[in-house]
């Protein structure tokens, strides 16, 4: 069966397994990529460019902390600089894991689970790189605990009327949220791995980490109702994050950030950055690991739909954003949009239009929906567009804001850059080891929407 | 191992029957058999699939789970919490006013209440569910059955143990018989746990002693008083690149490279008389110290030099002048110790009933020079200390030379008494 099903019925949609696997053809699917000992070399590959990424991040975080934040392109009047845009960047990708494991399962989308722990991993590796960018960015890094609530002999507090202050509780939260969201679900599959563990290794690690779990039913009666529970905390969560995101910016006076727009475009903004991110990983991945019965077409397409909804979305903010500019009679906020689109940032301003508007458009047709090449093409197209969003807001914003005198155009400086790509170092070392050592399609999930999982009587 | 419902290998004195368990190759199975067993009204026992079957609580009578409560729970203490932690530390402790918003502005905490509403129930949920299912649980008896294993892959299974009060030798397993099992077998447990091996006792010992030595450091840091100056593991700006007085410059920029500067000829100090007088010199036009002073003498000029005695003469000389300050103090212990070395003792400006010199032999105006520029060892303060201020220190130090050896008879009465009272 593939999934050019020309059907007459409209609604009948290719089944979500496919290849006429069975239970047990689904768990040697995903499990066999665990336990098989050939490891593919393109894997190696990767691995190896992505760790000296990651040591390329860590000697910069060690060079930052050694000299201090004066290695980095931002200075008054810019800054923020790349690594809030860096962080806003990190944390919406993340945005699209616990939509689709949470949102998706509320609205019972079936579809969800072949790509729910792919999407739900890649949140929190997103949400661990995008940690780090604020977490270097204040300086002394070895106060950071002053940002949380801990009595000290200072006898002070933090400032708990700061958008910034409830990024750190929203960030952690999300974090921590996420990390457990996952975890919960891999129980039951990390079970699968130990019991048909073949060494002694493999049983005394997944078997630590299955918590003795039995699959009882009294088991899975309490498990499915905290996993709805937790789908039910981590949808507002999901949105709540990205909008105290934005209230890093919206709650401040400076024009062009100071908007009431901001939450829900920042919201519309992360799921599509996530998205595109999750089609740019799964592409690549299943084809690696012969993932295409369980990540169908079909799963695909669904994603593409999302992006083209949430890019229209987005496009839908940036114009609305310069009417309201236009319709404020403020000055200011009308210069700081016409310098968005011709000032001196311009170049980000369009890059950022064509690739977050102008490229999903061409979803709108089935046959570039479904075509790899074609999707590959438009998700990376989106990445970047989406850094570059960012880009626009913190920087041309910052640059020119209300006296001439004390604008300034901003430029990165070499650390600026090399810390950014070291990020995705990071974020793909992680990704990979999941890849290789995780089951990356929640089995129990997959198994529980197929035909054979339903008792025919009832 | 294989356990069969007669186990040959294995000596009866350690093994007891745990229960039955019995396979299914698919969900209709499965939940007709579970239907069975309820309907038999067993209640140890349970059904196990390598997925959440619809239908199965029906089939089995599970009642609903109470961690939706605990969720709850959760959450609200979370919300509580937040509520109180950021009411207690912006409003309370460290009351903190922020572009005029009220002390109890509670539109702006909404979101950590929020945050911490959600994170609480999250972990709530997180914990009940291993908690309720009695997780971790690394050994259970269904685990010595090898079939068992496919029960996290594409087998079900019915298991009823034998504590239940119903349980029967015969009966039960008849009972599973009748709904057509893929497989029957009698699943074993081992009637004597397995004692820890004695290390893990000692490991365990050991681990919780060395968790008291942080501790004990951390009580001991806080309690106790100690010599040694803080350690210092990030200096942060108790330590900046910079000059202090009496180094050497090494930049090129001062040919001369004092780090002290001397005043540029030409320019003025603030707060300084440009024109040399007898308020800024101490002398009169011949060049000779004055003895009086170039300035009204009142009870207000009194005070202000006391004040500013205490502040920057008293560390030295003591607050009645006699030499004995805090410093000379803790430089005597010093000396003592065998700590330091190079000492001179701040003179006694009051002196003894033999030694008037400062008292008698020192005119103003020399006093008032040793306060500007310094004397011997001691540095002088006429960059910290205004003219005027100088003056009002001269007085009072006067004051303290009286004071000290007073005759009787100008004591005033009502002192006297108060005097004579102590
Ligand atoms: C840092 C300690 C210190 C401070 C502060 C200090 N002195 Fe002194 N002072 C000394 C020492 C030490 C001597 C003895 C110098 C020597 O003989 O080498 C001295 C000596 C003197 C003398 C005697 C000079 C002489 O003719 O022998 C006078 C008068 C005097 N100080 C006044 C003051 C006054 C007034 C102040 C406050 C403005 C002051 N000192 C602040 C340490 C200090």
């Amino acid at each position: 069966m593939t999934s050019s099903t020309t059907t007459q019925n409209v609604l009948e949609q290719p089944p979500l397994v496919q290849g006429g696997l069975d239970f047990a053809g689904v768990t040697q699917t995903v499990v066999g990529v665990v336990e098989s000992k050939e490891t593919p070399k393109i894997w190696f590959a990767l691995f190896g460019v992505s760790v000296i990424l990651l040591l390329m991040l860590l000697g910069m975080i060690g060079h930052l902390i050694w000299t201090g934040v004066g290695v980095w392109g931002n200075n008054v009047p810019v800054a923020w600089g790349w690594p809030i845009v860096n962080f806003v960047f990190w944390v919406g990708i993340g945005h699209a894991g616990t939509l689709i494991s949470a949102i998706l399962f509320l609205f019972r989308q079936g579809w969800r689970t072949g790509i729910n722990r792919f999407a739900e991993a890649m949140t929190i590796f997103a949400v661990i790189c995008a940690g780090l960018f604020p977490g270097i960015h204040i300086g002394r890094v070895w106060l950071a605990y002053w940002l949380f609530p801990i009595p000290n002999q200072m006898a002070m507090w933090p400032q708990f009327r700061s958008p910034l202050l409830w990024d750190v509780f929203a960030v952690s939260t999300y974090f921590t949220v996420s990390a457990m969201f996952w975890y919960l679900g891999l129980v039951p599959d990390l079970a699968t791995i130990r019991d048909r563990a073949t060494t002694p290794i493999r049983k005394l690690i997944y078997g630590l980490l299955a918590l003795g779990w039995r699959g009882s039913a009294r088991q899975w009666h309490r498990y499915e109702r905290a996993y709805l529970i937790l789908a039910a905390l981590s949808t507002p969560l999901v949105l709540s994050v990205h909008s105290v995101v934005s209230f890093d910016f919206a709650v401040s006076q400076i024009p062009g950030w100071h908007t009431t727009i901001f939450p829900p475009y920042f919201v519309a903004g992360a799921i599509f950055s996530g998205f595109a991110m999750v089609v740019t990983l799964a592409v690549p991945a299943r084809a690696l690991f012969n993932m295409k019965n369980l990540i169908t077409d079909r799963h695909l397409e669904s994603m593409n739909k999302v992006i083209l909804a949430t890019g229209m979305m987005v496009g839908y903010a940036y114009s609305i954003e310069f009417f309201i500019a236009w319709y404020s009679g403020n000055a200011l906020e009308r210069f700081t949009f016409i310098n968005r689109a011709f000032g001196w940032y311009a170049w980000a301003y369009w890059i950022m239009v064509s690739c977050n508007v102008l490229a999903p458009q061409v979803f709108w047709f089935k046959k570039m929906r479904t075509n790899i090449p074609v999707m590959m093409v438009v998700a990376i197209l989106v990445n970047v567009g989406m850094w570059f969003e960012r880009f626009v807001i913190v920087i041309t914003s910052l640059s020119r804001d209300y006296l001439p005198s004390s604008w300034g155009y901003f430029s990165p400086t070499g650390v600026d850059i090399a810390m950014f790509i070291g990020s995705f170092g990071l974020f793909f070392t992680l990704f990979l080891l999941f890849l290789r050592f995780l089951p990356m399609v929640a089995v129990a999930e997959v198994k529980n929407v197929m035909d054979q999982a339903h008792p025919s009587h009832h | 191992m294989n356990h069969d419902a007669t186990p040959s290998n294995t000596r009866s004195h350690d093994w007891k029957v745990h229960g039955y368990v019995a396979e299914y190759g698919d969900v209709d199975s499965l939940i007709h058999a579970c239907e069975k067993v309820r309907d038999a009204g067993y209640t140890k026992w349970d059904a196990h699939s390598p997925f959440p079957v619809h239908g199965i609580d029906d089939a089995m009578g599970i009642k609903p789970t109470i961690l939706p409560w605990i969720v709850l729970g959760g959450g609200l203490t979370g919300l509580l919490t937040a509520f109180v932690l950021q009411w207690w530390t912006n409003a309370i402790d460290y009351p903190f006013l922020i572009s005029g918003k009220p002390m109890m502005s509670i539109p702006a905490w909404i979101p950590v209440c929020f945050e911490l509403t959600v994170l609480l129930s999250a972990i709530s949920a997180f914990l009940s569910v291993l908690v309720l299912n009695v997780l971790p649980a690394l050994y259970h008896p269904l685990f010595n059955l090898e079939r068992f294993k496919r029960a996290t892959d594409d087998k079900f299974f019915v298991s009823i143990e034998a504590a239940d009060p119903l349980f029967h030798e015969t009966n039960t397993k008849s009972l599973l018989a009748s709904t057509h099992p893929a497989a029957l077998e009698t699943c074993m447990e081992e009637t004597k746990q397995a004692k820890l091996p004695i290390a893990f006792h000692y490991v365990g010992a050991l681990a919780t002693l060395l968790t008291f030595i942080p501790l004990a450091l951390i009580y001991k840091a806080r309690f106790a008083k100690s010599d040694a100056p803080r350690v210092h593991i990030v200096w942060d700006m108790d330590w900046q690149p910079k000059y202090k007085t009496q180094k050497q410059a090494k930049f090129t920029g001062f040919a001369d490279h004092r780090t002290m500067r001397q005043q540029i000829p030409g320019t003025v100090a603030w707060g300084d008389d440009p024109d040399a007088s007898p308020l800024t010199t101490g002398k009169d036009a011949a060049g000779n110290w004055i003895n009086n002073f170039p300035l009204q003498v009142d009870a207000q000029l009194m005070a202000r030099g006391e004040e500013r005695f205490g502040i920057y003469c008293a560390p030295c000389h003591g607050l009645d002048g006699a030499g004995t300050g805090t410093v000379a103090r803790r430089a005597e212990q010093l000396l003592a110790a065998n700590k330091a070395q190079g000492w001179t003792r701040p003179a006694s400006l009051v002196g003894t009933l033999e030694d008037a010199r400062l008292r008698r032999d020192t005119p103003n105006g020399e006093l008032f020079n040793t306060i500007t520029n310094g004397k011997n060892t001691m540095q002088g303060y006429g960059g910290q200390i205004t003219p005027k201020d100088r003056w009002a220190i001269v007085l009072y130090v006067r004051a303290l030379q009286r004071a000290k050896f007073l005759p009787d008879a100008d004591v005033p009465p009502e002192l006297k008494d108060k005097l004579a009272g102590k």
